[in-house]
């Protein structure tokens, strides 16, 4: 049984000019011990469907589920307070901008010692103690020290491994990373990469992985969800996903990696993901794929099987068989 | 810190400067003079009146007359009060904790209500609490001290009877002003109800004062709670599992707090102006209504001595409140 198993995860946003929807229908699984990357372009929806997992989303967002369970808690049926006991403590969330992420009125220690507080309700000595190696864990240099900074004391690759250490405070089972190297130096976030994933050896927790760099999914994960518009449209293991992309717009980020290119300039996908006002009726990739046909245009193209990484396509790529009619 | 306190205190000169020219200008711009004033009904011969004219001094050219009161003041002597013949330093420092004492008490309770107020509003944005809220906010702000006071005396002082209309403490209570502050004074003299009648007494010119900067303040708090509530920072702490009222309370409020406080610092100087009606209409005894009854009076060294005191003061608990602001944001503390 799945620690997190996602079936059906639809978010639709209210605005101003009527509903919108983020993330459409997401099935998602993730093992203990394992890393999940969950890839796509900014506006694909990666970021609202794990933040409906963690019950963050503002009033506005309707999320609907046929299921969302964590570790046997029923998360779409929950109640406030019995969700404030798992988030935080078994189930933790870092985000994309270390330094705004961190409140800039309290001292990282502060920040970190509260959870300790409150979800294991460790004593003042305790605390301090667990902080001092939490930031050893995390690598930051004098401990002590460093307790007592206010996040903007300190850089942002810093702040990244004590958002990462503060997350990690109560040994959860699971660590949904949010983009957490996107801010950051390109040599740093070769470090905090290593952090999340030696951490993951160490303790065994799960670990989804969100970023929209290819790059990243191949230095670090094990299984990929490639997101689109807010659906997924092909899940493989990292191998099989870079030797065989199955869907037209995993390939299309394939090629875009730098040590792929062939030319001396970058192939980019053209045009950018539908929001909400130029969503195309058939497959959402349609006005950007250059397989596409007056049908993939006019009707959503079905879920293939898992030999074809479950991808949304009427015309995979790298097989031999073409799904008739 | 030192350098900074060092060069606040230097900006301060150019004002100190200013409120000298203006308390003496605006005084003597009043038609009338203490002479006249003085004299009353009866009258005043022209002997005497010219008499009188060179022993205050009025004789002389108003540079001059100027020129003498800027150095007293330099060398710390504000002159002696017309009609009390009391030095006007002495008569400030005995009124001034009663002003004192009525100003925190009325920031104490904008603060304990504005506070809390614009919190809740803002955690129920556009609920009803809030449209209530913000709709009682507006008509406090806006409304005139007088009327208000006097539509607090006529319903609790003249229907219900339960508080008393004007001074600090009933009459039948005698005791020395240790400290001029009438809380402490009355709690340490050990009469019974004594301290009781000083809390009556403060309550309805509490009120008074505390509705303007209550009305500031549960709007600021609001506004800045909002624009907090909305940052990266306060999902972290909920992603933390952190309860509601911990992150409205905590880590929320504390970011709010920055721009309140400047707000608090802004409104001193209108406490201030406040309290001066107030003392005024509850004849509470301190500067504001020494400085209205000096006015009639045309008693020029107290209006002048008086007004750059306050000055003084304002500028004293501005540069508080500047380091204040330090402590509460440590973005500015460590820089
Ligand atoms: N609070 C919100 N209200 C309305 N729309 C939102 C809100 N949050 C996100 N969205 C929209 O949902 C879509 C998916 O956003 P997001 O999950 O942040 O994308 P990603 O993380 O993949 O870059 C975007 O088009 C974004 O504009
Ligand atoms: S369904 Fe058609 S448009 Fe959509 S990805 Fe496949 S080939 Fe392209
Ligand atoms: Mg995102």
């Amino acid at each position: 049984m799945a620690l997190l198993r996602i079936r059906n995860l639809t978010v639709e946003f209210a605005t101003a000019s009527g509903r919108f929807r983020a993330v459409d229908s997401v099935d998602q699984d993730v093992d203990t011990g394992e890393i999940l990357a969950i890839v796509g372009e900014s506006g694909s929806g990666k970021s609202v469907s794990m933040l409906a997992v963690m019950g963050l989303l503002p009033w506005t967002a309707k999320v609907t589920a046929d299921e969302i369970t964590f570790d046997g808690h029923d998360l779409l049926r929950i109640d406030n307070r019995a969700r404030r006991r798992i988030i935080g403590k078994d189930l933790a969330m870092i985000f994309q901008e270390p330094m705004s992420s961190l409140n800039p009125c309290f001292t990282v220690g502060w920040q970190i010692k509260e959870a300790l507080r409150f979800h294991l309700g460790m004593d003042r000595r305790a605390r301090h103690a667990r902080a001092v190696e939490l930031f050893e864990q995390v690598g930051i240099p004098d401990p002590e020290k460093r307790l007592s900074a206010f996040p903007h004391q300190l850089s942002g690759g810093m702040n990244q491994r004590v958002m990462i250490a503060m997350a990690i405070a109560c040994k959860p089972k699971l660590l949904i990373a949010d983009e957490p190297t996107t801010a950051l130096d390109v040599t740093i976030q070769a470090q905090i990469l290593d952090l999340l994933a030696f951490l993951r050896d160490e303790s065994g927790m799960g670990l989804v992985l969100i970023t929209h760099d290819m790059g990243v999914v191949a230095e670090t994960a094990e299984r990929v969800s490639v997101q689109y518009a807010g659906q997924k449209v092909e899940e493989q293991s990292v191998v099989d996903l870079f030797s065989t992309p199955h869907h037209p717009y995993t390939a299309a980020l394939l090629d875009a990696l730098p040590e792929r290119a062939t030319e001396r300039l970058l192939p980019t996908i053209p045009g950018v993901v539908p929001g909400q006002f130029d969503r195309p009726a058939g497959c959402l990739f349609s006005p950007r794929c250059k397989f596409a046909d007056a049908r993939c245009k006019s009707t959503p193209p079905p879920v293939l099987g898992p030999d074809l990484g479950y991808a949304r396509c009427f015309y995979p790529l790298n097989t031999d068989e073409r799904i008739a009619s | 810190m030192l350098n900074y306190v060092l060069g606040r205190l230097l900006t301060f000169i150019p004002t100190f400067i200013g409120v000298t020219l203006i308390s003496f200008g605006f005084i003597r711009a009043l038609p009338g003079d203490p002479i006249t004033v003085m004299a009353g009904e009866r009258g005043v011969s022209a002997e005497r009146y010219a008499e009188l004219k060179v022993q205050y001094g009025f004789d002389q050219p108003i540079y001059v007359q100027f020129w003498d009161y800027l150095t007293g003041v330099l060398h710390g002597d504000l002159g002696t009060s017309f009609v009390t013949k009391r030095p006007v330093f002495d008569e400030f420092f005995a009124l001034f904790p009663a002003t004192l004492e009525l100003s925190i008490c009325a920031m104490i309770f904008a603060l304990l209500l504005g506070l809390p107020a614009g919190v809740i509003a803002a955690v129920n944005r556009g609920k009803f609490f809030d449209r209530a809220l913000m709709s009682t906010a507006l008509v406090g702000y806006s409304m005139p001290i007088f009327w208000w006071a006097l539509l607090l005396i006529i319903v609790f002082s003249g229907n219900l009877g339960w508080t008393p209309v004007s001074g600090r403490i009933d009459l039948l209570y005698y005791f020395p002003d240790a400290t001029g502050f009438m809380l402490i004074d009355s709690l340490a003299s050990g009469q019974s109800g004594a301290f009781k009648s000083a809390v009556l007494h403060l309550i309805l010119p509490t009120v008074v004062l505390g509705t303007i900067p209550l009305a500031v303040i549960a709007r600021q708090t609001r506004s800045a709670m909002l624009e907090v509530l909305g940052e990266d920072y306060i999902r972290t702490a909920r992603s933390k599992g952190m309860s509601p009222g911990r992150i409205n309370g905590i880590h929320a409020l504390r970011n709010a707090m920055i721009p309140v406080i400047t707000v608090i610092g802004l409104s001193v100087g209108t406490l201030l102006a406040g309290a001066i009606l107030t003392e005024t209409i509850f004849s509470w005894p301190g500067i504001g209504k020494w400085m209205v009854d000096s006015i009639f009076r045309r008693d020029y060294p107290v209006v002048q001595g008086g007004l750059l005191l306050i000055a003084v003061m304002v500028m004293i608990v501005n540069l508080t409140v500047d380091m204040l602001y330090g402590v509460i944001n440590p973005k500015i503390r460590k820089r």
